[in-house]
């Protein structure tokens, strides 16, 4: 294992970001547990980045673990598996952790009780495989994201060959207050995540294994130390703890000194980076051929009687989770699915958890702590925060002013919602909620815009169609009435001879 | 009868002589229709749907560059083609906007007797049928432009909003600081 150190000029400089208290204990102090089977599994079909996964089950079926219930639709998507064995119920609308609370298309199904898994293919050496069987294996077991985007992994293992990349980073940092799964995965399973990155080295055709860890979380660094031992292009990195340090362009800044382009992508620089919880799951998928069923997320929050790390499978609703954890102890003030800062308020404790979520929060009020927004009073806290050097005061000022174009010209699309300048802001504006509400805004205009390209085609080529259709209807007629006179004629000259042949004199 | 040829010819001669005048002032003075009026059909959905209330696009376009009417005034065109129009003339934009909701044909299943009087209207190919078999609505392609509902004998189109799915959701905008 190389020993790398980040040089101190670089956190010197690095001015971005914010603090929030951490509270990621008792929960990641205590080992995780596994949640059990609840009654009713919901698998939702829009649970990854992109597009929605098409079912291939149908109702009354019954299925073991790990059988296919949905294919990928469109380069990027990713199919889901059967988290547990036992019999579709249900296909359609249910709950889901959604910003606008609406439903989604979901595989509801009723478990057996027996967990009984399908036929699983694993390899005993999966290092001896292609980089392409590596991705085509990856892709099959529906592995995606694990940090939270849910983006499909192997559109990320295969960008390797045309982009060049040489630098794999291990996503340790876990930055966000409250979640501590990925802390307790490297401690509890830190070989299976070496040797899943070291897969995720060979898909990607790199040559080092930066491995990214918070230094708020001493154990999990000792542990992933101790795995990577052996392995001389493994390096376990200990970073400053700040938030968004689990941001790819920041965790790329911050590990290797190269930041990626405005508007580009990490693969750009030849970076790409994955979560440790997505190590593990192509470490399960390649090694014991085991599809991504299952995750660890943290349920936490001041109104959970024991928080703790679950092993939960894929669609158990989260009233299941409060439920392993001792229940509520207070009326909660806001549930979350993700972590407080980027994640998701619900309002619906039947809403099902998805691959990329990795905590599930019941808050108290104390803890959410909301004021009533006041005006701004131009103090720049919220540009000294912003992680990616934009004006979030500016952008929101424009925003307001209905501007959304002169906002976008200003940084818009670079913005990671993150929350840091809404977190720092003392006038609690909501900062995101703009930055949201205008590229919502903007997609929804560019949609409207096409749809309106795309009837204005109709129209015209309705338009022609009509028009060509008179025109050879025209045409027929005139044609039809030059041969009837053609033909008139003919029959004259005809008659004409006959009667000349008939009298010849 | 010299009386009358003078007159004749006088009058003959100052007609000729203004008509002259008009004829070259006509040419030399003329005035090409308002550019900006075609650049405004260019970007309304040409459906000439009527919605507006004006005769065609082009009635449409005529009145917005007079300023008769708003670039609001467009539902099947709905924000987008409002705010392109605001922005192209240099108008400004009420708060109106988000009344103009995008609305599209639903055919009521049990009432449609197949008389393919709708698809034949439809300007944008929305409406797929056939003679007494049940019609259907392409919604990516209909504007709502309510032209098919106004001709359907039973009654069995109906204008309805789109459902706001989580695809096409848009976080609200924070309220305003008091």
């Amino acid at each position: 294992m190389a020993h790398i150190v980040i040089p101190p000029i670089r956190r010197l400089l690095a001015r971005w970001g914010v603090h929030p208290d951490a509270r990621k204990y008792p929960a990641a102090g205590l080992a995780s547990l596994d949640a059990g089977l609840p009654p009713q599994l919901v698998v939702s079909l829009s649970q990854q980045a992109g597009a929605p996964a098409r079912p291939v089950v149908r109702v009354g079926d019954h299925v073991l673990r790990g059988a296919l219930l949905a294919e990928a639709s469109g380069a990027v998507s990713a199919p889901l598996h059967a988290p547990t064995s036992g019999t579709v119920i249900a296909i359609g609308d249910a709950p889901m952790a959604h910003p606008s609370g609406l439903p989604g298309a979901a595989i509801t199904l009723r478990p057996d009780g027996l967990d009984q898994w399908g036929e699983r293919i694993g390899h005993p050496y999966p290092i001896t495989l292609s980089p392409e069987e590596i991705a085509g294996r990856v892709s099959a077991a529906g592995i995606v994201g694990m940090g939270g985007a849910a983006f499909p992994s192997a559109l990320k293992l295969s960008l390797g060959k045309r982009s060049n990349i040489d630098t794999v980073i291990l996503n340790g940092s876990e930055c966000e207050p409250y979640l501590s799964c990925d802390d307790r995965l490297m401690q509890e399973c830190a070989a299976d995540i070496i040797e899943g990155a070291r897969l995720i080295l060979r898909a990607t055709g790199a040559t080092r294994l930066l491995v990214g860890i918070e230094d708020n979380k001493p154990e999990a660094i000792n542990a992933m130390k101790i795995a990577a031992h052996p392995y001389p292009e493994v390096s376990v990195i200990r970073m400053p703890s700040r938030y968004p340090m689990g941001s790819e362009r920041q965790l790329i800044h911050t590990l290797t000194g190269i930041e990626p382009p405005a508007g580009g992508r990490s693969a750009d620089v030849g970076v790409v980076a994955h979560n440790v919880g997505t190590a593990l799951a192509v470490y399960r998928a390649l090694r014991h051929g085991e599809p991504l069923t299952e995750r660890l997320v943290t349920v936490a929050g001041g109104a959970v009687t024991s928080p703790r790390n679950l092993r939960v499978r894929i669609g158990t609703p989260l009233s299941w989770l409060f439920a392993q954890c001792g229940g509520l102890r207070s009326v909660p003030a806001r549930l979350v699915v993700g972590g407080p800062m980027m994640g998701v308020g619900v309002s619906d404790v039947d809403i099902p958890v998805g691959k990329g979520t990795s905590g599930v929060l019941a808050l108290t009020p104390a803890e959410v702590g909301e004021r009533e927004p006041a005006a701004c009073i131009r103090c720049g806290s919220c540009v000294t925060a912003c992680p990616v050097g934009l004006m979030p005061l500016e952008m929101a000022a424009r925003i307001n002013a209905n501007e959304l174009g002169k906002a976008e010209d200003i940084g818009l699309g670079d913005c990671l919602t993150c929350g840091a300048c809404g977190f720092v802001c003392p006038s609690r504006i909501p900062l995101v909620q703009y930055f949201a509400h205008a590229r919502g805004e903007l997609r929804a205009r560019d949609r409207d815009r096409q749809r309106l390209e795309r009837v204005r085609q109709l129209t015209e080529a309705r338009a022609e169609r009509i028009e060509r259709a008179a025109r050879e209807k025209a045409e027929m007629h005139a044609r039809r009435k030059a041969e009837r006179a053609a033909a008139a004629e003919a029959q004259a000259r005809a008659k004409e001879k006959a009667e000349t042949e008939e009298n010849p004199a | 009868m010299e009386e009358m040829l003078t007159a004749v010819v006088s009058l003959a001669a100052i007609g000729s002589g203004l008509g002259l005048v008009l004829g070259v002032a006509a040419r030399r003075f003329a005035v090409e229709g308002d550019s900006r009026v075609e650049e405004v059909i260019a970007m309304l959905p040409a459906a000439n749907c009527g919605q507006c209330g004006f005769p065609g696009c082009a009635g449409a376009a005529e009145a917005i560059v007079a300023g008769d009417a708003s670039p609001a005034c467009c539902p099947p065109g709905g924000k987008v083609v409002a705010l392109a129009i605001a922005e192209h003339l240099g108008i400004a934009l009420g708060d109106d906007m988000d009344d103009v909701l995008p609305t599209i044909a639903v055919i009521e299943d049990a009432l449609c007797i197949g008389c393919t009087k709708c698809y034949r209207l439809c300007p944008s190919d929305a409406i797929i049928g056939a003679t007494r078999q049940l019609h259907g609505v392409f919604a990516d392609a209909c504007t709502g432009c309510n032209q098919c509902a106004e001709k359907c004998p039973t009654g069995a189109i109906t204008m309805q909003a789109l459902p706001t799915t989580p695809g096409t959701w848009v976080m609200p905008k924070p309220a305003l600081v008091s």
